[in-house]
């Protein structure tokens, strides 16, 4: 045994950002699972579009644009403090942390109280024909993912004033950021499905 | 740590530069290591103090909030055969049932609920499973880590998967079992031809099986990347793991189809949605679309890792490094990809444009190139080498034959005309257990001769080992051959009986004895383990001179793995390795430490600590589980019942202040001398 060379790793650091640490393989990781759901959602809506002879099917108006356009604007405008939650994660700056966590959380609240008159300007039901089913279900699929990210946020806001503060909480920081992303970009798909395709198709 | 030897500091370097450069493809040598045994006698208060950081609690409390990826990999593996037993049970009452004709030993319905609850069982209970769950166990060990990444979710993994399992059994057994078949064609299963629970219960069984294979698939793709011993760039890494890397990454893309059809199905029969419903401008060719899309990547999920298997046996019986490492790297990727397009092969007789059809049927022959090179590979591996044959390696054999036998029926019925013919006859009951009792079971069984000694710690019998093979081959040849025929005369699956004056009750007599057959060779198999339990021969470290990790430790390892972590200068390490290879030191003993490296070379990074056990894993997954079953009953509770799901999340994230304390300060608030840091610590503390 003692013709063995050592490495000795005590020294190393013991987190890390980015690629580099095991929580973004994660991350990426539910976002290729959850983008390859939605985009099987979005393939079915196309299907399903191809078996009536008109889109919306008879009878039934496309959602009314307003709330939903009103999301949209809120949720492209929450990448910013989004962004700066993370840049101050990276260089862990606690209170910008908590001031830009903070903010990302409140217009994700409002988008979830908007969300509300977007189901109700929808125009159709789950249950009224195919169309109404594969529309509710890209509204529930998106909402789901805004609700646990909403919540994932909330938790961690609350873990920065509570503590206890280690490099692995705006490791986390970071990691929700990315996350957030996701479910941004995400509605711009759902939105240009759900909203913008029955007006052209 | 004591001995002081030259530091790396790991900003780079690391093991790879040193030691000679050894050829991939030379013949290997055993490097003759001493026994792991004696680095824990040479460092005992080391070996005590990682034994109880790394180990369970004890008792039965520490067995429920075990996060030990030995302990977990070990349920999961012996659980994942308690469903074989349970469905190969099914396939012997099927078979008792079909041995003559109008034989009434089974009635129609339960013998409809039978074949559903053994092809469920097979594909989402065990087969899946058992590749996860023997992957959970090795490859920690086979890329020199210490631990699975997140470990705690692979403990959730095996939870949801065991109660979504004992949940669908239960309702098999109070008559609510599903029957209609293990795709659930709508609209069959749909809410007008199948009232009650039955095909809810089948949909939310998929569901539990889907999520336990997506949090497995993320934890191994993550241990794979960022958890290599030092110097096992990309290009080392065992076939074996490659293997288990393909595999996590079609799960990423197969599953999530089917997380959708199952909710799309059951919302169709209890909320009244209307996807697959014709008359509301749904289809039910898009349940066929959204479950094949799934359904046939599946195979390769299955097919993918027993592939593994056969590469990490046989450079071990023929005493020579693997043929054509880039070659079986590059076949693995290829069927990946492959294995996407070719789902709408099971749809021929579903009225397709022509020429889809023809895509498919060229993208199915295309599939054969890969699979051709990898047993080419594999081939010429045996042929320049010295081949002794163990039981693994028999039944390495035994995969050869009856894998290339599925496989040609296979590229037979990629032929339209002929699989309109024979669709939904036994000719495909015969093509598919070739393939998956061929493809990955023969393996399967290989492995578990191979790595036995290594889960126990002691040898099987190698006598009752070739009686095993003898007996599973010759019972599965024919029991499954003559469905061929019976296809061919057609004989269609799925009828509880026939008729005396179709002729069939010769050949299906043949099938059921051979079922017999293949039972007894199980049999044998489940005594030679609690033979070997008791007098099996002690294995050692490295019984059978392999060229792997794995074999660098005890058997069975230690709940930390390795004492220290070994580094690595080459593909088949324990063959090519100097004698002086380095090994890691510095990892903490007090809590789960493990070295974190990069991803391409797997060169030092940085050292990350794994949480302890906790019950929250096994909490969150109950409470999941409520949600499920009782969303069976009322829509109302995936509203309701997230909440004790998310409050199971969150306990499981909040941090522990103790663990916190406990650590050091400049490891509490790391990059110490930074401003920023000073900042941080003045607002939390």
């Amino acid at each position: 045994m003692s013709a063995r060379r050592t490495i000795d790793v005590s020294k190393l650091p013991t987190y890390a950002f980015g690629h580099r640490q095991l929580t973004w393989w994660a991350t990426w990781s539910i976002i290729l699972m959850e983008g390859t759901m939605l985009v099987v959602f979005l393939i079915s809506y196309f299907f399903l579009r191809t078996r009536v002879p008109t889109w919306p099917p008879g009878g039934t108006n496309a959602p009314d644009l307003l709330w939903g356009t009103v999301n949209t604007v809120i949720l492209l405008a929450s990448v910013v403090p989004n962004q700066l939650a993370k840049k101050a994660a990276e260089r862990l700056d606690l209170r910008g942390v908590r001031v830009w966590m903070i903010v990302t959380l409140a217009f994700a609240v409002a988008f979830a109280v908007v969300r509300v008159f977007e189901f109700g300007a929808l125009n159709v039901r789950w249950d009224t024909n195919a169309y109404g089913s594969i529309v509710w279900a890209n509204m529930v699929f998106h909402t789901t993912h805004l609700l646990t990210d909403m919540v994932d946020t909330a938790v961690l806001v609350l873990l920065m004033f509570t503590g206890p503060i280690e490099g692995k909480r705006f490791v986390d920081v970071s990691e929700n950021s990315i996350y957030w992303d996701f479910v941004v970009v995400i509605w711009l798909l759902v939105y240009a499905v759900i909203y913008i395709a029955p007006r052209v198709l | 740590m004591r001995r002081r030897k030259k530091k790396e500091d790991g900003k780079g370097k690391g093991a790879r530069a040193k030691g000679p450069r050894l050829g991939d493809d030379k013949p290997g040598e055993a490097v003759t290591r001493p026994p792991a045994a004696a680095l824990a006698e040479e460092f005992p208060d080391e070996h005590k103090a990682l034994e109880k950081t790394w180990g369970d609690k004890p008792g039965f409390w520490g067995w429920l909030t075990s996060a030990n990826h030995k302990s977990i990999g070990r349920r999961f593996i012996i659980t994942a055969f308690g469903f074989f037993i349970f469905g190969g049970i099914l396939a012997a009452l099927m078979r008792i049932q079909l041995a003559r004709p109008e034989n009434n030993f089974l009635g129609p319905d339960l013998y409809n609920q039978i074949f559903t609850m053994h092809g469920t069982t097979m594909m989402f209970l065990f087969a899946v499973p058992v590749m996860e769950a023997m992957a959970v166990y090795l490859v920690p060990l086979m890329i020199g880590s210490r631990s699975v990444a997140f470990p705690r979710l692979n403990a959730f993994g095996y939870w949801v998967y065991l109660f979504g399992g004992v949940m669908i059994y239960v309702a098999f057994i109070l008559n609510v079992g599903p029957d209609t078949g293990w795709f659930s064609y709508v609209p069959l299963s749909g809410p007008e031809y199948s009232p009650g629970k039955r095909v809810d219960f089948w949909a939310q069984l998929i569901t539990f099986t889907e999520v336990s294979a997506l949090v497995v698939a993320t934890e191994l793709i993550a241990t794979i990347f960022k958890l290599r011993a030092p110097g096992m760039s990309l290009n080392r890494i065992p076939l074996y793991v490659w293997a288990i890397l393909v595999m996590a990454f079609m799960i990423f893309f197969a599953m999530p189809t089917v997380a959708l059809a199952s909710v799309t199905l059951i919302t169709d029969r209890l909320v009244s949605t209307h996807f697959f419903n014709p008359a509301e401008g749904g289809d039910p060719i898009l349940w066929q679309h959204l479950f094949w899309f799934f359904g046939h990547p599946e195979v390769y999920i299955i097919f993918i890792p027993a592939t593994g298997f056969v590469s990490a046996i046989i450079p071990t019986f023929v005493r020579r490094p693997i043929f054509g490492y880039k070659a079986l790297v590059l076949s693995l990727v290829a069927t990946g990809f492959i294995g996407f397009g070719l789902w709408v092969h099971h749809m021929f007789t579903a009225g397709r444009p022509r020429m889809g059809e023809s895509f498919f049927t060229a993208a199915t022959m295309m599939i054969v190139i890969p699979s051709g090179v990898q047993i080419f590979c594999w081939i010429v591996t045996i042929w320049r080498g010295r081949p002794v044959f163990k039981t693994p390696m028999l039944f390495v054999m035994g995969f050869f034959f009856t894998f290339v036998m599925g496989g040609m029926t296979g590229v037979m019925q990629a032929s339209i005309p002929l699989d309109l013919q024979v669709h939904d006859t036994y000719f495909v009951v015969a093509h598919f257990h070739y393939v998956l009792i061929g493809g990955a079971l023969f393996p399967l069984f290989g492995a578990f001769y191979y790595w036995m000694p290594k889960f126990t710690g002691r040898m099987l019998s190698e006598r009752l080992g070739k009686l095993n093979f003898w007996l599973m081959f010759a019972g599965f040849n024919l029991t499954f051959f003559p469905m061929h025929q019976l296809g061919l005369e057609g004989m269609p699956r799925r009828v509880y009986t026939y008729l005396p004056g179709m002729n069939w009750g010769g050949l299906n007599l043949a099938a059921s004895a051979g079922a017999a057959l293949l039972t007894l060779g199980v049999l044998v198999f489940i005594v030679n383990f609690f033979k070997s339990r008791r007098t099996g021969e002690p294995a050692g470290d490295n019984p059978w001179g392999a060229s792997t990790l794995e074999w660098a430790t005890t058997s069975p390892p230690p709940a930390y793995n390795f004492l220290r972590p070994p580094t690595v200068a080459g593909r088949d390490t324990l063959w090519t390795e100097p004698p002086d290879q380095p090994e890691i030191v510095g990892l903490r003993s007090d809590v789960r430490q493990v070295l974190v490296t990069k991803m391409l070379d797997a060169e030092p990074d940085h050292v990350e600590e794994f949480p302890s056990p906790t019950v929250w894993p096994l909490v969150t997954a109950l409470a999941t589980t409520a949600l499920f079953i009782c969303s069976v009953f009322t829509p109302w509770a995936v509203v309701w019942g997230s909440i004790p799901v998310a409050v199971a999340l969150i306990g499981w994230f909040w941090p522990k202040k103790r663990d916190a304390e406990e650590r050091p300060p400049e490891e509490v608030m790391e990059r110490a001398g930074e401003e920023a840091a000073l900042r941080v610590a003045e607002g939390a503390l």
